[in-house]
């Protein structure tokens, strides 16, 4: 066996419905070494977000398996943190107590848990709103809470589904590089699906582009970039050669959907 | 103030509603001193206020109002501690839905009018014909309004439970339950409502005692002032215990208003 992190074989989806069966993953593998950060692009249906819930433990497959260093995965753990697009805080807690909670169940004194919980705030730059209710914070603030959580319990790999596609475009881009330098300082296995190809080269270093349905990988593009990521580095030719090449790879699949092959 | 979906200051709100409010009484006023409606029919505002002091001076309207709101407490709670978790229940799991919604969205078309005479038969006319009859009147749609709250609950917040290893029993207690918890308050403060209605239907029929025995003994003497007098009770009443609920609910989940 390799020493991948994460190593998924032969993984297939199919939906049954009533009417008819949709094969949204068919045959993918794909290794993720530790602490790398891989990004999963492609278009709206394309199945990346499926890929991700069945790593999460959340939907089960069809076959094929996932393992989690050298384990198959059965069902969700916490071995693996998960970040989704909807806000999930619980409301009835307080930015603090939501990361609290992710903390119950380990053996942790009261006060040693709330510490924790202070450092991963901190660590997002909320410290000052950890007595806020999710009601009194901004999309971007409840996101990096969700991080925060995520990371609190120090899962082996971070699964992120499209978390910052409900935020404004400004907004996106500074949860981008928070999230870059937070990763960049506490190296992480992530697997982060998007469909944004700008995020997706800025915070990668491998990003994996996706087929429509049934999603199998298309395409591998290594982010050679050096780190830190600085947000200037958006403008560099580097930067806007790999954009480009990831973008291509994906607008071949948009087009197909949108049946515009022609006219373009 | 009159464009679809338009704002309103509050000043104007209240005004607008306080007029109407006058404006029903003045013609109240206005049709009985006149005379244009014999008293028997319906008697004026101060025929009203006078018996209703009356009724309170001798103590009468306070009895009628706590053995009224007794029998509800009891009705009213009975219900609700099992319709929440039973609702809550059927919200969260499709097969205790089965077994529990469409058995009780049948019973809840029943007319609850109908029970009567089969609980009078069953219990007998005191206090327990009356919880019987406030319990089938609210449990059944506590139940349907929970399962809908708890359904409300968005399936991601209960994955992030999964995702941090909980057991089902453990994310049904400390995410559902807390998630649906504003919901199935309102839910509760709206059964509330019906319980009042109940609580009279039953005490018009058979009864010695409560607001509703009050209203048929008057009937019976043609005191009319009585009757429109503890209906307007009985509004009150309703009114009260509504903006209870709400300003405790307002207390309790003040995390669940957005601000932003």
């Amino acid at each position: 066996m390799s020493e991948a992190k994460l190593q998924i074989r032969g993984l297939t989806k199919v939906f049954k419905t009533r009417r008819e069966e949709i094969l949204a993953l068919d045959n993918v593998d794909l290794d993720i070494a530790d602490n790398e950060f891989v990004t999963l692009v492609g278009t709206s249906g394309c199945g990346k977000s499926t890929l991700l819930s069945i790593v999460a433990g959340l939907q089960h497959e069809t076959s094929g398996d996932v393992h989690v260093d050298g384990e198959a995965v059965r069902g969700p753990g916490r071995d693996r943190g998960v970040v989704f697009q909807a806000y999930t805080l619980f409301p009835w807690l307080t930015a603090r107590k939501n990361v609290e909670f992710a903390l119950r169940d380990e053996e942790l004194s009261r006060a040693e848990r709330t510490e924790k919980a202070n450092e991963l705030l901190a660590l997002v730059g909320l410290e000052k709103f950890a007595d806020a209710h999710p009601n009194e914070l901004s999309g971007g603030m409840q996101q990096r809470v969700a991080i925060a959580r995520a990371l609190s319990y120090k899962p082996q790999i971070l699964l992120m589904d499209e978390p910052f596609g409900a935020l404004d475009a400004l907004t996106r881009q500074l949860m981008q590089e928070l999230l870059t330098e937070v990763w960049e300082q506490h190296r992480l296995t992530v697997l982060f699906v998007t469909h944004d190809v700008e995020e997706a080269v800025y915070i990668s270093d491998r990003v994996i582009v996706m087929t429509n349905r049934p999603g199998r990988i298309k395409a591998e593009i290594k982010v050679d970039l050096p780190r830190p990521r600085r947000y200037e580095m958006v403008g560099s030719p580097e930067f806007g050669a790999l954009y480009s090449e990831v973008l291509e790879s994906i607008r071949e699949e948009s087009l197909e959907i949108e049946q515009l092959g022609s006219t373009l | 103030m009159f464009r679809i979906g338009g704002g309103i200051h509050s000043f104007h709100f209240i005004g607008i509603a306080a007029f109407v409010f006058v404006l029903i009484f003045s013609l109240w006023l206005l049709v009985t001193a006149n005379n244009w409606v014999k008293p028997i029919f319906l008697p004026g505002p101060i025929d009203v206020w006078n018996r209703l002091s009356e009724l309170a001076a001798s103590g009468d309207l306070v009895d009628d109002i706590l053995i009224s709101c007794y029998r509800i407490a009891i009705g009213f709670t009975l219900a609700t501690v099992l319709a929440v978790p039973i609702g809550v229940m059927i919200g969260a799991y499709r097969a205790w839905e089965a077994a529990v919604e469409p058995l009780t969205d049948f019973v809840r078309y029943m007319p609850v009018v109908a029970f009567v005479p089969l609980t009078i038969l069953w219990a007998g006319t005191d206090d327990v014909q009356k919880f019987l009859i406030i319990w089938i009147g609210t449990f059944f749609q506590q139940v349907l309004l929970v399962m809908d709250n708890t359904k409300r609950v968005p399936l991601d917040v209960v994955d992030i439970g999964r995702t941090l290893g909980m057991k089902d029993r453990s994310i049904l207690a400390r995410i559902i339950f807390p998630a649906a918890a504003p919901g199935i308050w309102d839910s509760m403060r709206i059964s509330l409502g019906w319980a009042w209605t109940w609580v009279v239907l039953a005490e018009l029929v058979a009864a010695t005692s409560g607001l509703g025995y009050r209203i048929t003994t008057a009937q019976r003497f043609f005191q009319t002032d009585t009757i429109i007098g503890y209906i307007l009770v009985l509004g009150t009443l309703g009114l009260i215990t509504d903006q209870m609920m709400k300003f405790l609910g307002r207390r309790m989940f003040r995390y669940a208003e957005s601000r932003r």
